[in-house]
């Protein structure tokens, strides 16, 4: 309305009002809503979906918005709204997966995520009640020696990289590095499986085979993280270490690595986050069992991941009491992950050296 | 220049103990990272030849047929899975990209990216939960309008499925999960655009949608084809979602709503493994290696092409 | 700066000990824990098992009912697969095993337990007996005679509509709807196909020409991973067929299945009657009980198509002390109380007590 009134400002002049498209927007949804109740109470449709008023709604916004803004501003203008639209468009469809994935596991995790699920074992325990803190135990155990493995050589890989890599080698590890992010988990776990086969015999089964087949699909990409972060510290800061006198080694330890230490957390906890969840490997690996194992070298070892799975798979008469506990390791699973992340932004900022400002 | 016959002594620095250590435990680190994928490579090889060489009706696992036309179908599987998950996958991610990139108020886009990341995480067992309850139930009718309304596209020409556990099921569900890692990387790259080459698009008088296309779509398009190759070797890996969603045969066919799919090769080693003895041990073994061997291919070729591109892209 | 840096880590660090060093609320004090009941009990150690899922949630319920009689036992055991069993078995990764199979004649004879004595035999018992059922999802319809001719017709595909007159032949006033039968199959290798497809050839040969196999032999229907996949699967469709353990039938329709003259519908006290009926394979060791179930049998009562899964375990173990604690854990198992047990928690067939003799005389062979 401000378009059409007597004073014509050249600048704005065949523009859309700053509220316009968000108006356009509510408004096709409302108008689907509208359309999908209609056939919601005509029967043609089972029952009212929001997440198709949402989907239909913003299809319909791109539409009209396209139409609008061709009429009033034109055609450059009108495809930059278009392919906003569309931008927003494929927003909106990733999150409908990722909302209706968290809500239907917060939605049914919730049950059984009470004082039993964090302090019993499933020892001794049939049918209903029982708890995962085996499977915890084991999944922060397993994950803590796959990170013990993974961090040092990650790290002083991608040092080597950085600072000494030149020629064949570096060229050949930085190429197979990249071909190692793309082993496939159960790839890494029957290699996992065939070596530990051939050291103690068939059927073996340990957490610490877990460990190092978590490793495998964890050592490149702490490489990735750490070398790229390696390569932001300002090479200024290591001219003037080596201008003191001060020798490469301490250089890359006093001076490199401190730099970028909120980095290298943050990618570390990000690895983490990656295989935390792995199913493949450990169910190969690492076995199943309902008691506490402490001891990563003797025994099977337990996993929310695979808690998770064969809580689902294995179920006894009381279905029910099992499904509920699948789906509380899921949610406890997604919490702890959510926690490491949180964890790595909170270390990254401690840590990270104050500069300038 | 002039002493060409005595060559000016190379100052090199003192060579201190320290030094020797740190920089051979760098060299050792990387030499393990060989080592690790020589070992990797070695084992497959060493467990898969034995499968490779069985012949039909030496292992219940192959029955009547021999090692090539058993993997056949299941290679034929997980690259049309993976395909059909990177053609979803791939608009989406350049377009959730873009818009936390260059869309989004700043604010927003860092929660927006948490979020992304986040999904990342979640352990691909619950992927599978939620892909056989709850997506497959509601993609259902979909199919089956398809099939009945869109029957002349050759994908969709067919009977429908009764529970929604396809392929294309499989296939969403895959899409889901490769999105981040290669929104993520979308994300970087089209974040390093050079400001300046955004500012003088816009100095111009481009709108928004004329700066990326010509400033920021042309710098990132190495990135873009890295984030999707990486995408498209994590589809190619993934195993027990799919074992979890997909309804699987042993067939070769391009039809994706119904119940007869073909299988990938991780999800039928996640089925087959428990019950496999003797020799089926070292088939599944040898499907594996054929698995390692295309993710490597895969990888090289992404690798291959980033590296051409990013000597022509000027940037840098 | 400096100090809160480091009282942040330290925080994290002590919260992860206190989560690695928590004992679990139900387990006690298990290494030292004979104090309080030993006098129950003597036998303390470690018992390892690996092998079918199908027993999975049986041997839950064994495991904790003995470790709770014999506090100084941990018995474990992994529901890695039927083959995976066997095999950390053989090459004496495990000290039992149990199996969806006996081991086969070959096998035997190859030999070479691991874990047993040199050149001693082993023991096979049929400890769990569980009928599978034939469901469907079907609106209106809880139940349904059929015969294994028509079962197998529409697994096949030969049958593909459930107002087909086959099907209505048998159900005399049955509303059957017309609409597609979808069949639902396992996936996943497993001993439950197996004994369902051996079933179909031997009673319906001419419509089921295919051997009996762990994996489903042909290229139709629908297919789901595991037990669960499987009933998820017929209960998310509309028309959907499939079979699985009778315990996880649930709220969905089940056949009668016709065995002679009459239909069946499975039953513990059926199940456990077919393996009765069955003879024992020949040419087997004492303690070898393996039965060849006849499928084709026309006993009044008797429901065909069950799943019979065995615990295998040596009949003279290297290591005494193993020997002792599988002695104990399969005795109980085989007890009356044990079979109970499984029955009400993993709804299998209580064995009958005829074999209970038999397997109870075997189980006195294990040293």
């Amino acid at each position: 309305m401000a378009v059409t009134t007597a004073t014509p400002n050249a600048l704005t002049n065949g523009r859309l009002p700053r509220l316009a498209p968000w108006a356009i927007l509510l408004g096709s949804w409302a108008v689907v809503a509208v359309v999908m109740g209609l056939f919601t109470l005509a029967g043609t449709v089972g029952e009212f979906s929001l997440v198709g008023t949402i989907f239909f709604g913003t299809i319909l916004y791109g539409v009209a918005i396209y139409v609008v803004s061709l009429s009033v501003e034109g055609r450059r203008q009108a495809v930059d709204r278009l392919v906003t639209a569309l931008v927003l468009t494929a927003f909106i469809i990733a999150l409908l997966p990722l909302v209706s994935l968290l809500t239907t596991v917060v939605a049914n995790g919730t049950a059984r995520f009470d004082l039993d699920f964090f302090t019993m074992s499933q020892r001794n325990v049939v049918g209903a009640g029982g708890g995962a803190l085996h499977a915890i135990v084991g999944t922060l155990l397993m994950t803590g020696v796959a990170t013990l493995i993974s961090v040092p050589i990650g790290l002083m890989t991608a040092v080597y990289l950085v600072e000494y890599g030149r020629g064949a080698l570096a060229r050949a590890i930085t190429f197979l590095v990249d071909v190692m992010t793309g082993i496939p988990s159960i790839v890494a776990g029957l290699f996992a499986y065939a070596m530990f086969a051939l050291i103690f015999g068939p059927g073996v089964r340990m957490g610490f085979a877990g460990a190092v087949a978590l490793s495998v699909l964890m050592i490149p990409v702490v490489v990735r993280a750490c070398e790229e972060l390696l390569k932001l510290v300002p090479n200024e800061l290591r001219e003037a270490s080596y201008a003191l006198g001060v020798p490469k080694w301490l250089t890359i330890t006093k001076v490199v690595l401190p730099t970028s230490i909120a980095g290298i957390t943050t990618g570390v906890m990000l690895a983490i986050s990656r295989v935390i969840g792995e199913t493949a490997p450990l169910l190969l690996v690492a076995g199943f069992t309902q008691s506490m194992n402490y001891d990563p070298f003797d025994g099977r070892m337990q996993s929310l991941p695979v808690f998770v799975f064969t809580s689902y798979a294995n179920q006894g008469t009381d279905g029910a009491a099992y499904i509920e506990r699948a789906w509380a390791g899921a949610l406890t699973l997604i919490v702890i992950v959510m926690v490491l992340n949180l964890a790595a932004r909170l270390i990254a900022r401690i840590f990270a050296p104050k500069l300038g400002r | 220049m002039t002493g060409a016959a005595l060559p000016a002594p190379r100052i090199t620095a003192k060579q201190r103990p320290g030094d020797r250590i740190f920089s051979s435990a760098a060299v050792l680190a990387g030499s393990l990272i060989l080592v690790t994928l020589a070992a990797v490579t070695i084992f497959l090889i060493a467990q898969g030849i034995p499968g490779i060489l069985a012949e039909p009706g030496e292992t219940t696992i192959l029955r009547d047929r021999d090692f090539w036309s058993y993997v056949g179908p299941l290679a034929f599987g997980t690259l049309w899975a993976a395909a059909l998950a990177l053609v979803m996958a791939t608009p989406l991610s350049v377009g959730i990209a873009l818009f936390i990139s260059h869309f989004a108020p700043r604010r927003l886009a860092q929660v927006l990216g948490y979020v992304i990341d986040l999904l990342a995480a979640v352990p691909s067992v619950v992927f599978g939960l939620w892909g056989g309850l709850v997506l497959a139930p509601l993609v259902r009718p979909m199919y089956a309008w398809l099939t009945e309304n869109a029957g002349w596209i050759p994908i969709f020409n067919g009977q429908a499925s009764a529970t929604g556990r396809t392929i294309l099921t499989a296939a969403i569900v895959l899409a889901v999960m490769i999105l981040p890692i290669m929104t993520a990387i979308n994300r970087e790259v089209f974040l390093q655009t050079p400001r300046l080459h955004e500012e003088a698009a816009l100095a111009l008088g481009s709108t928004r949608w004329e700066m990326i296309r010509m400033a920021v779509l042309p710098f990132g398009r190495a990135g873009m084809v890295s984030a999707a190759m990486l995408g498209l070797g994590r589809a190619l890996g993934e195993t027990m979602a799919v074992a979890m969603v997909l309804s699987p045969s042993t067939v070769v066919s391009f039809f994706v709503l119904g119940s007869t799919n073909p299988n990938t090769i991780a999800a039928n080693i996640a089925l087959s493994f428990p019950e496999a003895y003797g020799a089926g041990v070292n088939v599944l073994i040898a499907t594996g290696l054929v698995l390692f061997v295309v993710t490597f291919v895969v990888n090289a070729l992404a690798r291959y092409v980033v590296n051409r591109r990013r000597e022509f892209s000027g940037a840098n | 700066m400096i100090s809160k840096r480091y009282a942040g880590l330290a925080g994290l660090a002590l919260a992860g000990t206190f989560v690695l060093t928590s004992c679990a609320a139900n387990e006690g004090d298990a290494a030292a824990g004979t104090g309080s009941a030993a006098s129950e009990s003597e036998l303390s150690g470690d018992l390892v098992g690996a092998g079918a899922s199908s027993q999975g949630s049986a041997q839950e319920a064994w495991y904790a009912a003995f470790q709770g009689d014999n506090p100084g036992v941990t018995v474990t055991y992994d529901p890695s697969g039927s083959g995976a069993g066997r095999e950390a078995f053989s090459e004496g990764g495990v000290d039992f095993a149990g199996s969806d199979r006996a081991f086969k004649d070959e096998e035997i004879a190859e030999g070479g337990w691991a874990a047993c004595a040199p050149d001693t035999d082993i023991v096979e018992l049929p400890l769990y007996i569980s009928p599978i059922a034939v469901i469907f999802n079907l609106e209106g319809v809880d139940s349904l005679n059929l015969d294994a001719a028509t079962i197998a017709g529409m697994f096949a595909g030969s049958i593909t509509n459930w107002n087909d007159p086959a099907i209505a032949a048998l159900n005399d006033g049955a509303s059957l709807p017309d609409l597609a039968i979808t069949p639902v199959h396992r996936s996943d290798d497993s001993g439950t196909t197996e004994n369902f497809t051996e079933y179909l050839g031997a009673v319906a040969p001419d419509v089921w020409t295919y051997e009996a196999d762990g994996v489903w032999p042909i290229e139709s229907g629908e297919a789901a991973q595991g037990t669960t996949g499987l009933v998820d699967a017929v209960n998310g469709g509309n028309g959907t067929i499939g079979y699985a353990d009778a315990s996880r039938a649930g709220d969905l329709g089940t056949v009668a299945v016709q065995v002679g003259d009459e239909f069946v519908s499975y039953s513990p006290e059926a199940a456990a009657a077919i393996v009765d009926a069955s003879p024992e394979a020949e040419g087997r060791a004492d303690g070898d009980l393996a039965i060849e179930i006849d499928r084709s049998t026309d006993e009044a009562g008797v429901y065909p198509i069950v799943l019979v899964s065995y615990l295998i375990g040596c009949q003279q173990y290297a290591d005494p002390e193993a020997g002792a604690l599988v002695k104990a854990y399969f005795s109980y198992i085989a007890s009356e109380e044990g079979q109970d047990e499984a029955a009400s928690s993993a709804g299998s067939a209580p064995i009958s007590d005829t074999l209970r003799g038999e397997v109870e005389s075997a189980i006195e062979l294990i040293k």
